[in-house]
């Protein structure tokens, strides 16, 4: 990147700074005319014996045939046009300058992204999160500002500082040099005073960025703080950080401002000497009065630009260090080839040849992780590299996807060095998934299709494609601040590297991934706690409602009937608590709390109108007075609290007042009634069995579910979804939507026996796949937390079949799985990739006998390479290897 | 069945007699009533107890695993109690119960059947006569067996 920032901003702004420059000399005219227009308006027009009237401008007099007053006014009017265009040429000049800037920082953001993303591997080992992010983010955001500014700024108010100053010369010289007596005092004194806030705003940086690097690991290494009550060690150490960052901002702030102090005196020191020294040469006759109030006028614009002057010195000074310790950081040696990560380079040379390795790898300290390894691997063949930790195995890996550039020596694929192979090559025809895969936080499908997205296909038309100029407009400015050719929002999956023709065949092909890397239960099981939006995938919610259909058949038989109670809307629901009886609904959002009903305005009318609310009131006293009578004995961190009370331990007590209150006859106030009306909402008649909800009740609360619907403000109206027997809900799972009802509680194995069930009536149906689909929208996480350790393992080496690269590294990704998982994935995976190379690394070899070869390496060299029939006999590394795993 | 059904039923009961009401009301509030279809098992010879079960109406058969296949070794009735010998001893089922016909059980997990025992020794007694009584029945069956044997030798 260029060394100083003056350069950056030639480099990439040249035409546009030097428009600007010009604009600066347009202004130049007009700002002069409007310094001298007040003179001859004091002068000519105010201050005179009469007409004729003349205009005296640039040596030139020009005569006016009017009246003073007309004279005057005229005068005036031009004034008020110059100061006009003055501010015209200003609004267009900051315009311009701000989109400049704008456009700039987007380029260097962009730039230093572009670096991140070529940096070499072992460099993110030195170099902190926290440490990088607030680089892009905040520190060049004032290095935007400043760009549009860095020519035109001096250019602007140093042009105008001129004018005033050479005005002010023409009146009187004496009068224009006491205006800059000082300037030279100003400017020997303030770079030296700069110069040390200069070394502090350096320090203040480095330590912003070491502070929130601190904040990034305490937040990634969170459960290690907890596990070893470091905390206060942790804020110990972080309020040194502040104190640093407080001691290095006060001392910016102390120079800073006597820079300010001394600047304003000096200011204000020079309109003494206009006074005393103008005042005087009035008195003797030697200035107009008019020049002398013009003079006035003129200084005091004079101060404007001067004090710009200086803001832009000592801006351009902070963006300067900025600028430097940014390179500084995004500069590091070992940079991956920008010309290897070209947007358009080919991806036309196969890497299914045979491999061919010799290399040796250094870490920074200079121990030799790998030393002169040397092999050989036949096309299309299945190897498994083994060796202890220590070995290099794991190392050779990465340099064989290229993920981390060998020290020496050079690794051929059918001939390719892979050196020089552009990363179009290598990271699509080569699979990998490392011990530790990262995951990106989106759904389980959009991960699997990661490793599909290279470039946009079709032409990538997505956003920038919308028709007209919105679409052109957005391209362009694309273009301008030279940002990425490509569209975010274009449909980037390579569905021929996944070997389908279009989405559908790929969703399949996905499925069959997940069956490979047995993952499909568990995405399956998701599905069925997910959901679908009918609106979007209407046939998919059409078939999960025939699967509805087709578990009603199966209630017919009376011993499933007994496990589920369907929702009717005719009837309530023993099942269900009684604000899902009264609602027959979903909330869609947060308008309908189902844990605060009672305080819903809408649900009180509708209890109101039923004549419900007293004996609602009343239900709750007795549910209080049941759960007073049973939890008031145990001690207030009882789990069954938890597990059964309607009521917490603290708000025991007050309910006790309440009811003792109730029994003396007392009037209860209305919070108290609120507090026992929001009981019976959490009441099911099957599960509680407090005997509350009789018949008569139920036919009550079957009367208000039909008001509540019937009389539903239209601003509710898209809060819930009513089960309605025909229709898909959108706001309940598949699983729930099949079952369309609630299990009945205290049936032995109901839970399993329903899901059984549902399991039977979607593989009869043909929708487990479907059930699957919807799965894989569920979210992983952020990095995949969401998921196991296993499942994201798994994952990784899904999305590395599914591009189907010339050559899969499964490099130690299966460690964490138990024996029986390994030795199944193991299996599929090389069934997958029969016919096509894999290069599985792990510590302990099980099932060696299904690779072609076996490579064996210790201390960083090949030791043995053979099948694993020559090599399994005794006397033998691999032997050895065997024996102690 | 209405919780204060379940607790009447409950106090009828030798074991529970002893108990106040209040407590019992918070064992049945507390404790799953659970429906098994018949043939239904109420839990595995050989998995590990955690829970006991009093039977509120049906009966079950006790099934021992042998190699010649299960033997019905006894009959569970209405009113008795089940499952606790693994949750007293810890060890794990000794034998599979099975639903014979539609059973009604409450399950009492092995938390609240020791927190009830310390609470009320009156139980732990009356668990101890239960206990004894069926040691006193199988022994009785082991002579049987034995003087059987022993005449079948005679022969």
């Amino acid at each position: 990147m260029e060394s100083s920032i003056f350069k950056y901003i030639l480099r990439y702004s040249a035409p546009q700074q030097l428009y600007l420059l010009a604009v600066t000399f347009a202004y130049y005219p007009f700002l002069y005319m409007s310094l001298e227009l007040p003179k001859i308006i004091v002068n000519e027009a105010i201050d005179t014996a009469g007409p004729p009237f003349a205009i005296p401008l640039f040596g030139f007099s020009f005569d006016i045939d009017a009246s003073q007053i007309q004279f005057l006014l005229t005068l005036c009017f031009i004034y008020l046009f110059l100061v006009l265009i003055n501010g015209s040429f200003k609004y267009h000049i900051n315009v311009h300058k701000g989109r400049l800037g704008e456009r700039l920082l987007r380029r260097l953001r962009y730039q230093l992204y572009r670096r991140i993303l070529r940096f070499p591997l072992p460099r993110f080992r030195k170099l902190g999160q926290g440490e990088i992010i607030p680089i892009v983010t905040a520190e060049v955001e004032p290095v935007g500002g400043f760009i549009g500014a860095a020519f035109v700024d001096p250019m602007f108010y140093g042009g105008q500082l001129l004018i005033i100053l050479s005005f002010i010369m023409l009146q009187d010289p004496w009068l224009g040099f006491a205006a800059i007596a000082f300037y030279p005092a100003q400017m020997c004194l303030i770079p030296r005073l700069q110069r040390r806030v200069n070394m502090l705003a350096k320090r203040r940086i480095k330590n912003v960025r070491r502070l929130s690097d601190h904040i990034g690991e305490s937040i990634s290494g969170i459960a290690e703080v907890h596990a070893n009550d470091t905390a206060h060690l942790e804020l110990a150490r972080f309020s040194e950080r502040l104190g640093r960052i407080y001691d290095i901002r006060y001392e910016i702030y102390r120079r800073k401002f006597f820079i300010k102090f001394l600047n304003n005196f000096i200011d204000k020191l020079t309109p003494f000497f206009f006074l005393s020294i103008g005042g005087f040469l009035v008195i003797q006759g030697e200035l107009t009065l008019g020049a002398l109030t013009a003079v006035l006028v003129a200084y005091k614009d004079l101060a404007a630009p001067w004090k710009e002057m200086l803001i832009w010195y000592q801006q351009k000074e902070d963006v300067r260090i900025k600028y430097e310790q940014v390179i500084e950081q995004f500069d590091p040696t070992d940079m991956l080839d920008e010309a290897l990560q070209a947007a358009d380079a080919s991806t036309d040379v196969p890497l299914d040849g045979e491999i061919a390795v010799n290399v040796g790898l250094s870490d920074e300290d200079g121990v030799r992780l790998l030393d002169g390894a040397r092999l050989t691997i036949p096309p299309h063949t299945h190897t498994a590299i083994v060796g202890d930790a220590a070995s290099g195995k794991s190392e050779l890996a990465t340099v064989l996807a290229r993920l981390i550039p060998p020290s020496s020596g050079r690794i051929t694929i059918g001939g390719n060095d892979l050196k020089t192979l552009p990363e179009s090559v290598t990271g699509q025809r080569i699979g990998y998934a490392g011990a530790n895969a990262h995951l990106q936080n989106a759904s389980i499908g959009e991960n699997l299709l990661y490793g599909l997205k290279h470039r946009p296909q079709n032409g990538g038309v997505g956003r920038r494609g919308a028709p007209g100029a919105a679409g052109e407009e957005l391209r362009a400015e694309a273009q301008r601040a030279g940002n990425s050719p490509f569209d975010y929002q274009a449909d980037w999956i390579d569905y021929a590297a996944a070997g389908v023709a279009d989405a559908d065949a790929l969703q399949a092909r996905v499925i069959d991934v997940l069956r490979v890397i047995d993952f499909d239960r568990d995405v399956y099981a998701m599905g069925l706690r997910g959901s679908i939006d009918p609106a979007e995938h209407p046939s998919t919610a059409e078939r999960i409602l025939q699967a509805r259909g087709t578990m009603r058949d199966r209630m017919r038989d009376p011993s499933i009937a007994v496990l589920i109670e369907p929702f009717d809307k005719g009837s309530y629901n023993a099942n269900a608590t009684v604000g899902e009886n009264l609602l027959f609904g979903v909330p869609l959002d947060d308008r309908f709390d189902m844990e605060r009903l009672a305080e819903h305005p809408y649900v009180r009318t509708v209890l109101d109108r039923a004549g419900l609310t007293d004996d609602f009131v009343d239900m709750g006293r007795r549910v209080a007075e049941t759960m007073v009578e049973l939890f008031a004995d145990l001690p207030p961190d009882h789990e069954f609290f938890q597990q059964y009370s309607f009521i917490s331990a603290e708000e025991l007590p007050e309910y006790r007042g309440i009811i003792e209150k109730a029994a003396r006859g007392g009037e209860l106030t209305e919070r108290e009634r609120l507090k026992l009306l929001s009981l019976p909402f959490m009441l099911i008649v099957d599960r509680h069995r407090l005997g509350l909800i009789d018949r008569a009740m139920q036919d009550r609360i079957l009367i208000a579910r039909h008001a509540f619907a019937a009389g539903l403000p239209a601003a509710l109206a898209d809060a819930l979804a009513f089960f309605d027997e025909n229709r898909y809900n959108p706001a309940a799972s598949i699983q729930d939507n099949i079952l369309f009802g609630k299990l009945a509680h205290g049936q032995a194995y109901g839970e399993r026996k329903i899901g059984a069930l549902i399991q039977e009536v979607v593989y009869s149906l043909g929708l487990r796949d479907t059930v699957t689909a919807a799965g894989l929208q569920a979210p992983v996480g952020i990095g995949g937390s969401r998921l196991s350790f296993t499942q994201r393992q798994k994952l990784a080496i899904g999305r590395a079949l599914l591009k189907r690269p010339d050559i899969l590294i499964v490099n130690e990704a299966t460690e964490a799985f138990d024996a029986h998982g390994q030795d199944r994935i193991l299996n599929a995976v090389l069934a997958e990739r029969r016919g096509r190379g894999l290069i599985w690394v792990v510590n302990r070899l099980v099932g060696g006998d299904r690779f072609d070869q076996i490579v064996v390496m210790k201390d960083g060299k090949v030791v043995e390479q053979g099948s694993y029939a020559a090599l399994a006999e005794s006397g033998k590394t691999l032997d050895t290897l065997l024996q102690v795993a | 069945m209405s919780l204060q059904e379940e607790v009447d039923l409950l106090r009828r009961l030798p074991l529970f007699a002893k108990i106040e009401p209040a407590k019992l009301k918070l064992l049945a509030f507390t404790s799953d009533r659970l429906v098994f279809a018949p043939g239904d098992v109420l839990f595995e010879q050989g998995d590990t107890g955690d829970a006991a079960y009093l039977v509120l109406q049906g009966s079950a058969s006790v099934l021992l695993d042998t190699p010649d296949g299960p033997i019905d070794i006894a009959t569970i009735n209405e009113h008795e109690i089940v499952g606790e010998i693994a949750i007293l001893c810890n060890v794990p089922r000794t034998a599979t119960v099975k639903a014979k016909d539609e059973l009604i059980a409450l399950r009492i997990s092995k938390e609240r059947f020791f927190g009830l025992l310390e609470e009320f020794p009156e139980m732990a007694v009356e668990i101890m006569r239960e206990l004894a009584h069926r040691l006193e029945v199988t022994t009785g069956r082991l002579r049987e067996a034995h003087s059987g044997a022993d005449a079948q030798l005679a022969h």
